[in-house]
């Protein structure tokens, strides 16, 4: 044979496609001389919303850990990332906007990766919430150093405004930005599909049978944690670029838990679902803060709370499940490209719905009982029914 | 070398106060199938959990083909070549029946891929997901899975579930299998059938199979040596008629 096989999806291309779209729609603007400055600046955060949005789910999704320390990432990303492309602008002088930007955008990212492999450290030992409370903390101490350090600003935050890359005329950053969240799509995407994603998704349903099946878990929750505090780190460069100053209240754990929401309301494990929220919870929060006026604007974050509630209830309540099913938007695009593949029985070998899972949580009742000292084993019959109780 | 696949000498472990398992010294032959039977709560799975690397013996060392093992991880005693089975079912439940096997292959020297081809989907990568998916597929039609391979692993039956599990342990290349209950909560006829495949699996890949199992049948059936286990220390050993008909085995089974 010799001949490589090469499927491409149409699953896989919408993720893609999404912020193609999406950069296209820009440029077009941006061309037509359409663009208005707060617009780009809503593309841009659309953009480094989803590189965050994504890159959390990597950790929460596939590897089943939670994190609630993502600001932090983007943290260490925007202090060290904005200083740095501070320094290289008088280095390098004022005309070399995109260099400036991509050398800081890998050393905001490396820095960050560093602090992913500090927070990885702890997740080979703790579990669940512990490991939740650890992370926590490591985003409200990072914050908190950049806020006590002189070279960073200080408490009035480090000022970036000789960075700004969009001009009145040409703001362009959104299109460094979608171009990175692309490279990142390909990036995580290709990882999740291949060999080291069914390590990873393996670790997530039990770890306990893919450390016996010589998985090796402890460089794989190393490189999940690397890879997604990376592209954090890329995020918060872009973030330096967009505001002045960077001022570390930006980061705290509200920010973190609005970036976990985004990945719980588009689905644990589904990318594009990831894709989608971290567009709509960007928007909506655009729309509040620039609509509302008067007594409606002192009432934002009630809105938003409650639009939020609206959404997980509408996405999750079982008497709403026949009308779900009928629009939702996994119906609309398996009725356009997969036809009636959708079947179960005419399914191929990758269709399966494997990403899309509730992580750990069952996993942990079910754990331990034969590494339990004082269990018996239980007789054969009781096996049988038992396991269908629990 | 040596025909011996397994050896442990005195091997033994305290919890606190409580020796689950102390002076245990078995020995399995090359494509042997070893059967380790004991009333509950004898220490059975502790043995496996001890040769598996999930706990660290206290007491004693064990070898495998001439080679220590006593005192590795989980990860490097696989590579080395020992797989087992869980006596409550541990599969990748929302992974595919296929993915479940692939993953076992994940290790295969003829599989290997690093993060960077996978990443930028270089010919490598295509290359080695279509030989895996193969291999799997093979595997799993060795113990009839081939037609469920694209269901969810939690929706597989229960008795196909272990087979899966069996499959999954192959997949990783053992040279010694071990087995924790294998037919618990099967029917006769599904036993039956089992006891087919794992002699097959013993022929087929020149496998040595330590099974723990309370089914009398099946032990009687297919193990050629047996040892007994009783509040964690060897009662009997040898041939498994023998052992069967021994009256310290009876009494500690069915009591005076």
């Amino acid at each position: 044979m010799g001949k490589i096989n090469i499927k491409i999806k149409p699953k896989h291309l919408v993720n893609y496609s999404i912020v193609l779209v999406m950069l296209l729609i820009g440029v077009v603007m941006l061309e037509t001389g359409n663009l208005r400055p707060s617009i780009a600046q809503l593309f841009t955060q659309i953009g480094y919303s989803i590189i965050l949005a994504v890159s959390l789910n990597f950790v929460v999704g596939f590897l089943g850990e939670l994190s609630l320390g993502h600001a932090g990432f983007m943290c260490v990303g925007a202090y060290i990332g904005g200083l740095s492309a501070v320094m290289l602008k008088q280095a390098l002088g004022a005309s070399a906007k995109l260099p400036v930007l991509v050398i800081a955008m890998l050393i905001g990212g490396l820095s960050a990766a560093v602090f992913g492999f500090v927070i990885g450290l702890p997740s080979l030992r703790l579990k669940g919430d512990y490991l939740a409370i650890v992370t926590l903390a490591f985003g409200e101490i990072v914050r908190n150093v950049f806020m006590n350090q002189k070279i960073f600003g200080g408490a009035r935050g480090l000022t970036t405004g000789s960075l700004t890359y969009d001009t009145r005329r040409a703001p362009t950053l959104f299109i460094v930005t979608f171009i990175v969240a692309l490279v990142m799509l390909i990036i995580i995407q290709n990882i999740v599909r291949s060999k080291h994603g069914r390590a990873i998704t393996a670790i997530r349903d039990n770890e306990i049978a893919a450390k016996a099946m010589g998985i090796n878990v402890t460089f794989y929750k190393l490189f999940v944690f690397i890879v997604a505090a990376f592209f954090a780190g890329c995020a918060g460069v872009i973030y330096a670029h967009t505001t002045t100053p960077v001022l570390y209240t930006f980061f705290s754990y509200n920010y973190s838990i609005e970036i976990l929401v985004m990945v719980v309301l588009g689905g644990m494990g589904s990318i594009t679902g990831s894709i989608f929220s971290a567009m709509f919870i960007t928007i909506v929060n655009f729309m509040l803060q620039s609509q509302l006026s008067g007594d409606l604007a002192s009432l934002r974050n009630l809105i938003y709370a409650v639009i939020l509630i609206v959404v997980v209830v509408f996405s999750n309540a079982p008497a709403l499940k026949s009308f779900r099913e009928k629009y939702s938007l996994g119906a609309l695009f398996a009725k356009l490209f997969r036809g009636k593949l959708s079947d179960p029985a005419k399914r191929k070998d990758d269709e399966a719905k494997w990403d899309r899972v509730p992580t750990k949580i069952k996993m942990d009742a079910l754990l331990s009982t034969d590494l339990n000292v004082d269990y018996t084993p239980a007789r054969p019959e009781d096996l049988n029914g038992g396991k269908e109780g629990k | 070398m040596s025909d011996i696949m397994l050896k442990t000498e005195n091997l033994g472990i305290t919890f606190g106060g409580l020796k689950a398992a102390q002076d245990v010294n078995i020995e399995i032959k090359k494509k042997q199938l070893y059967g380790l039977i004991g009333p509950n709560g004898a220490g059975k799975t502790t043995i496996f959990n001890l040769l598996t690397g999930v706990y660290k013996p206290t007491a004693g060392k064990f070898y495998l083909d001439g080679e220590e093992l006593t005192g590795k991880n989980q990860e490097a005693i696989n590579r080395k070549g020992i797989a087992r089975t869980f006596q409550n079912i541990r599969l990748f439940n929302n992974m595919t029946v296929v993915r479940n096997v692939m993953v076992g292959l994940h290790n295969n020297p003829e599989f290997k891929c690093n993060p960077f081809v996978s990443a930028f989907r270089l010919p490598r990568h295509f290359k080695v997901e279509k030989a895996m998916r193969e291999r799997a597929k093979e595997l799993l039609r060795i113990f009839g899975l081939e037609d469920e391979r694209n269901s969810l692993a939690c929706n597989l039956p229960y008795g196909k579930q272990r087979k899966l599990e069996i499959a999954r342990a192959l997949a990783t290349n053992p040279k010694l299998l071990l087995l924790d209950e294998p037919a618990a909560g099967m029917n006769p006829q599904e036993t039956e059938e089992l006891m087919d495949t794992i002699r097959f699996i013993n022929k087929e890949f020149d496998l040595t199979i330590l099974l723990i199992e309370h089914d009398m049948k099946l032990v009687g059936g297919i193990c050629e040596e047996l040892t007994v286990l009783n509040f964690g220390k060897v009662l009997a050993e040898g041939e498994t008629k023998e052992v069967l008909n021994n009256p310290e085995v009876i009494k500690a089974y069915i009591g005076d």
